[in-house]
């Protein structure tokens, strides 16, 4: 956990002095506007009082917006979270499925089309096949909206409002669809790695000559330990997916971290910039470490005590 | 083999390589889909039929979102610009982008497992504390502070890709090393006086080797990828003719809705050809270099 506190330590001063001003300011309204920002104290002190905020949860305030950045990575964290939710979940539901199908039907046709297209998924630029979905299922055949969490016109009041209604789950469908065919390659391989490896395992020997079925062997002793890797690979990829959303969240403009995160750094708007990347950087390393976490619970020949 | 190949040690490699492009045919296409981007890109001003940032007319007009033709064959951009001649320049920034920052993560990522694994003690604890710290950070976000922090551009995202990324070789190479350090021709390269310097960078360095270039073809796809994200967000260089930049300016000017396929879908299937190549080598060359997992 000591890399968290150095993530915080190393990139909460970022450099909140030079880039945010545009040359057209004049001199007085650079310095008002400096003073109001707390920015004419030396860098060592904003950086102490920086620090000392966040550590009572103060992450300040929006230069450009004017609203605490809190309360607006607070409207972002929940789209984030149900879009990388619903993909990861969809995508690791369907790599399992087909990578175990896949170690059974070695060599082949099979194999040879479907590996190199898992490949191919993972290879493409994610915008790329959000970009795709979107000219052909969005603006040519109209069946999904163009952008957005909501259409125009709609407000919702209540956080349970929003997210219990139709059209919201409606924008979601093509963002989460672009993940999940992004992120469905790594659990496909991996399953299929895996099972192949655990189907030359003693104990599926074993267990065939008992006399088992043949579903029993798969399902019942092969599946469950191949699944290992995957688990810890799902709780790795929730981690890194928060942060891994800009591009997505950017073509389909998503409201969500990755986007407050581009927008602040396009406008250098700091104090938000700096509070989304923390946000990111915490979520990987409080999901790196549940995995680990996951796979010593799961696997006790792991002893996470050994480590250290 | 006829025997007077095994003089002619160049023409022995050469069929070893075909022999093993027979046996490895995901590698041959690999290493097709390579070589034609590599000549594409060193002939890339005599195959564009037009000059890439030629604004073109037709009449008095600007030739703008011309479907595909004889004269275009893809087609022309929002700004009457020839697509396909974008895209064969694009072939340039991708490989010089993809080079660079590989030979970058390797260099880096090779000298510090290098130096951790070898000598152990502090500077391994100091690499390997180091190591945890960089693979904490998110990619895309990390690359895009340090891009707003100085100047956007091509060298910010190959400084990043540098940066990010040299911990996941760096960590193989430190546990091939433990390994190799322990072999017995390294303890007689000790006992003759070798200076540990000459140990690890003329005796234990060139067996790692194979093992880094691994990790740099895979290297290369990330940078291509990680230049077109970065473009694509607004943080790559605008005048360099890159994919992402074409993505980018495809996305800017409507071509979703206009349906201008022929603009926005070849950048995007030459960046996942160039990344999927990557990919296809690194997995062939894995057989080749550690026979023992094909078993399996």
């Amino acid at each position: 956990m000591s890399s968290l506190t150095f993530i915080l330590f190393r990139l909460a001063p970022g450099d909140p002095t030079i880039n945010f001003l545009s040359p057209s300011f004049n001199e007085e309204t650079r310095a008002a506007l400096m003073k109001s920002f707390g920015l004419d104290k030396p860098l060592w002190e904003q950086y102490f009082i920086y620090m000392g905020n966040l550590l009572q949860g103060n992450l300040g305030q929006s230069f450009l917006q004017g609203k605490p950045v809190a309360v607006l990575l607070a409207d972002a964290l929940p789209n984030t979270v149900l879009l990388t939710l619903v993909s990861l979940t969809a995508a690791y539901a369907f790599g399992i499925v087909a990578g175990a199908f896949l170690a059974f039907h070695r060599g082949g046709l099979v194999e040879a089309v479907s590996i190199p297209a898992a490949l191919a998924t993972r290879a493409a630029p994610e915008f790329w096949l959000g970009m795709l979905l979107l000219a052909a299922l969005a603006f040519q055949t109209g069946w999904f909206p163009t952008g957005g969490a909501l259409s125009p016109g709609r407000e919702m009041n209540s956080f349970a409002d929003r997210f219990m209604s139709g059209d919201f789950w409606w924008h979601l469908a093509l963002p989460a669809l672009t993940l999940m065919l992004y992120l469905q390659g790594l659990p496909l391989l991996l399953m299929r790695a895996t099972m192949l490896e655990v189907l030359n395992d003693e104990f599926i020997v074993m267990a065939k000559m008992k006399g088992l079925s043949r579903w029993s062997v798969v399902m019942r002793h092969a599946a469950r330990n191949a699944l290992l890797p995957v688990v810890t690979a799902f709780a790795l990829g929730l981690g890194a997916s928060i942060g891994g959303n800009v591009v997505v969240e950017t073509v389909f403009a998503w409201p969500g971290i990755g986007r407050v995160l581009v927008t602040a750094v396009q406008s250098a708007d700091y104090p938000l910039a700096q509070g989304a990347f923390i946000l990111i950087a915490a979520s990987l390393v409080t999901m790196n470490t549940l995995a680990d976490l996951a796979y010593a619970a799961l696997d006790p020949r792991v002893s996470v005590g050994a480590k250290r | 083999m006829p025997p007077w190949t095994r003089e002619c040690r160049s023409v022995r490699s050469v069929s070893a390589c075909l022999r093993f492009l027979r046996a490895e045919p995901f590698a041959a296409v690999g290493g097709a889909i390579y070589a034609t981007i590599v000549l594409v890109a060193i002939f890339a001003d005599r195959l564009a039929p037009y000059p890439p940032k030629a604004i073109l007319r037709v009449g008095a007009r600007v030739a703008r979102y011309l479907p595909m033709s004889s004269d275009h064959w893809l087609g022309t951009t929002s700004s009457g610009r020839d697509v396909l001649s974008q895209l064969i320049w694009g072939t340039r920034a991708a490989l010089a982008v993809g080079l660079t920052a590989a030979v970058a993560v390797v260099a880096i990522g090779t000298v510090l497992g290098l130096l951790s694994g070898y000598l152990g003690g502090w500077v391994d604890r100091v690499i390997t504390w180091f190591a945890d710290i960089v693979l904490g950070l998110p990619f895309l976000p990390s690359m895009l502070v340090l891009a707003s922090l100085t100047r956007p551009g091509t060298t910010v995202v190959i400084i990043s890709v540098a940066g990010l990324l040299w911990p996941n070789t760096a960590r193989v190479i430190r546990s091939q090393v433990l390994s190799l350090r322990e072999r017995a021709w390294v303890e007689a390269a000790r006992v003759t006086g070798c200076s540990t310097g000459r140990i690890m960078f003329v005796h234990v360095l060139p067996q790692v080797l194979p093992l880094a270039a691994l990790y740099g073809s895979v290297a290369i796809g990330w940078a291509i990828l990680a230049e077109a994200s970065a473009s694509f967000l607004g943080f790559g260089d605008p005048d360099m003719m890159s994919w992402g930049v074409m993505l980018q300016e495809a996305y800017a000017n409507q071509a979703l809705s206009r349906g201008a396929w022929n603009w926005f879908a070849p950048p995007g299937a030459a960046l996942m050809a160039m990344v999927l190549a990557g990919f296809l080598i690194s997995r062939g060359s894995e057989k080749l270099l550690f026979p023992k997992l094909a078993d399996q």
